[in-house]
């Protein structure tokens, strides 16, 4: 178990190496920062000088060597245009984006799981096939046009509910949150529903996979034949079950939630970093494209290496083979 | 995982003579839906194809607009007596046309993007499982990295560093896809690469790029082809929400998701037509991709339950 630990880590680690190269090549090679940084019309001298400034006339593996080490303090450089340390910029937008993503989990598992649970029980009835045929449109569907349709409807025609910003925010511990507002709540609504849909239709999806794997099993058998009421053979066995897939889909895509709230917090104006690094890609903002790049990265290997970690404590067959 | 398939039973049993390609055609037609998909399909391409001659005005023709037909809704009369079906948008541009103009865009880009993407993919899987050892442990290494990063993130970081533009777009979408097909390729490819009629080429010494693309590959295609369709539609999803964003297409070569984005600002002031009709358009063509391929992974998989 510690060495596969270890392992893990080590793992985790030269994935992170690798991206800092690869985010290290895409901007500093391909986009070449000279091009962003110095007007078009400079002469060469003022381009050696900013060069010779930024460092940019050394070679490449020191630079790199430079921005590593920049990296390891947490020094990304300064936006240009917030005129502060870039990962400032990204963390105080940080909470919005984990309010969104937290809430639209919250959702597509309260609605997903027992959905599929339905449809997975009763796989015959209308419903259920209504359900399933509603999942693929889940899927179908790109996110930032769903978006589009519930601020028509909910926002435009109906008024019903806000179509931008976060609405009222109540500060704890330092950090603003709006959920703990009722206009918070009302703002949050729409963003998340947005972001959820596509989840509950994957969530939906695998828990009714799970429930017809597992009801054919002997052990839901032998719970019946025990006289165990249905509802707890459903609830306790069945479900106890499905977690282990649902638990590492949620892990994994809690990543991907976070990615396509870029696409959420551009159409419902959230003030995350989703909005913010669209922003700075537009703007050409290059030290907090690559403090959101390198976050993002670091976020990804951490959820992997916690849902991996999870595995072993859920299913025991998993520790028994990494303990051989 | 699917369901749309009508009801398995209905399936007639299978003779061993009939050609693989009829057995096809017959399991796609017991879903009517899926029939209605393509139709629809085979429908949007000829659209899209034929767009110069059946819009009626070249959107991108400045000649051709009028700014006074600005922002009418559907069903509007232009100033020179013809009828806007779809309304205009805020420089007196048909809709409609514009729509089929950004059609052939987004078309275009999701199956060229789709091809590269399932040619490269395809070889590198095939290699992998036919060369084995370190070569195979560093291509699905790198399959496996790329697919545990999301691909709207990966392809908006790509065209942040390249910039907009249709070839940048199409890259973008070769380099998340490329990891899809490779790890089916090289699923499909163990699998066949166990059975005899490899080994017996493997020892009549047929070289390998031959027994790769000769044997393995004509053998590995059904489910290449279902992935195929599935990431067509994905791709047009993804350039429409990159080029929404103001990362994917340049202004000038406007897809559907670019018309959308140019609408979104009008939505709330109650104009939506300009952003709804490209939205209905990009929503069709999705869902009648998905539900072909829907049918035909059912179709083409012979080993499904009678």
């Amino acid at each position: 178990m510690t060495m596969w630990l270890i392992r893990r880590f080590l793992q985790a680690g030269f994935v992170i190496l690798a991206m800092t190269v690869i985010v290290f090549i895409g901007v500093s090679v391909i986009g070449d920062p000279m091009e962003m940084l110095v007007a078009p019309d400079a002469t060469q001298k003022e381009r050696l000088e900013v060069a010779a400034a930024l460092g940019l006339d050394r070679p490449l593996w020191q630079q790199y060597f430079t921005f590593l080490s920049g990296l390891a303090q947490g020094d990304f450089g300064r936006s240009f245009i917030y005129g502060e340390p870039a990962l400032q910029v990204i963390l105080t937008r940080l909470p919005a984006t984990l309010e969104l993503a937290f809430t639209a989990i919250g959702m597509s598992v309260l609605v997903g799981v027992p959905l599929g649970l339905y449809a997975g029980l009763y796989p015959d009835a209308k419903t259920s096939k209504a359900i399933m045929a509603g999942s693929i449109i889940g899927f179908s569907l790109p996110t930032f046009w769903v978006g589009l349709m519930l601020i028509v409807i909910f926002a435009v025609e109906l008024g019903w509910l806000p179509a931008s910003g976060r609405g009222d925010t109540v500060s704890v511990l330092g950090l603003q949150w709006s959920f703990l507002t009722l206009d918070g709540w009302s703002h949050l609504l729409l963003p998340a529903l947005n972001l959820a849909l596509f989840k509950v239709s994957l969530i939906l999806r695998l828990v009714r996979a799970g429930v017809r794997e597992v009801m054919p099993e002997d052990y839901v058998k032998f719970a019946r034949a025990k006289g165990l009421t249905e509802g707890r053979v459903i609830f306790v066995h069945v479900l106890k079950n499905l977690m282990i897939p649902v638990v590492t889909i949620i892990g994994l895509e809690f990543g991907s939630v976070i990615a396509f709230s870029v696409v959420t917090e551009t159409i419902f104006s959230w003030p995350g970093m989703g909005k913010l690094i669209i922003e700075s890609i537009n703007l050409l903002d290059r030290p907090v494209i690559v403090a959101y790049l390198m976050i993002i990265v670091l976020l990804f290997v951490v959820i992997n290496l916690i849902v991996d970690l999870l595995y072993t404590v859920l299913d025991p067959r998993v520790r028994i083979r990494t303990g051989a | 995982m699917t369901d749309l398939s009508q009801s398995p039973t209905l399936a007639p049993q299978r003779s061993e003579i009939e050609p693989p390609i009829r057995r096809v055609i017959r399991e796609f037609a017991l879903s009517k839906i899926a029939v209605g998909a393509l139709a629809l399909l085979v429908l949007l391409v000829l659209a899209a194809v034929f767009a110069p001659l059946i819009a009626p005005q070249n959107p991108y023709d400045l000649a051709q607009l009028d700014i006074m037909d600005g922002r009418l809704p559907p069903g509007s009369q232009a100033m020179d007596g013809s009828v806007y079906l779809l309304g205009t948008d805020t420089q007196g541009r048909d809709m409609l046309s514009a729509i089929l103009y950004g059609l052939r865009i987004s078309l275009g880009v999701g199956v060229v993007s789709a091809l590269v993407a399932s040619m490269l993919g395809a070889t590198l899987g095939l290699t992998a499982a036919y060369a084995g050892g370190r070569v195979e442990t560093v291509i699905m290494r790198l399959v496996d990295l790329q697919l545990s990063f999301p691909v709207i993130l990966v392809a908006m970081m790509i065209l942040a560093v390249l910039g907009k533009g249709i070839g940048n777009v199409i890259l973008a979408l070769v380099i998340v896809e490329w990891a899809t097909y490779a790890r089916a390729a090289r699923g499909a490819a163990l699998v066949e690469s166990e059975k005899e009629y490899i080994e017996a080429a493997r020892c009549v010494n047929i070289p390998r790029h031959r027994i790769l693309f000769g044997h393995l590959l004509p053998n590995c295609t059904a489910p290449l082809i279902v992935i195929a369709t599935v990431q067509i539609a994905r791709a047009i999803s993804l350039e429409a929400t990159l080029s929404f964003l103001g990362l994917g297409v340049p202004v000038t070569e406007p897809s559907l998701g670019m018309l959308i984005a140019n609408g979104y600002q009008f939505i709330l002031s109650g104009e939506h037509w300009i952003s709804v009709f490209p939205g209905l358009a990009l929503l069709i063509t999705i869902v009648a991709i998905n539900l072909v391929g829907d049918q035909l992974r059912d179709a083409l998989n012979p080993r499904k339950g009678a």
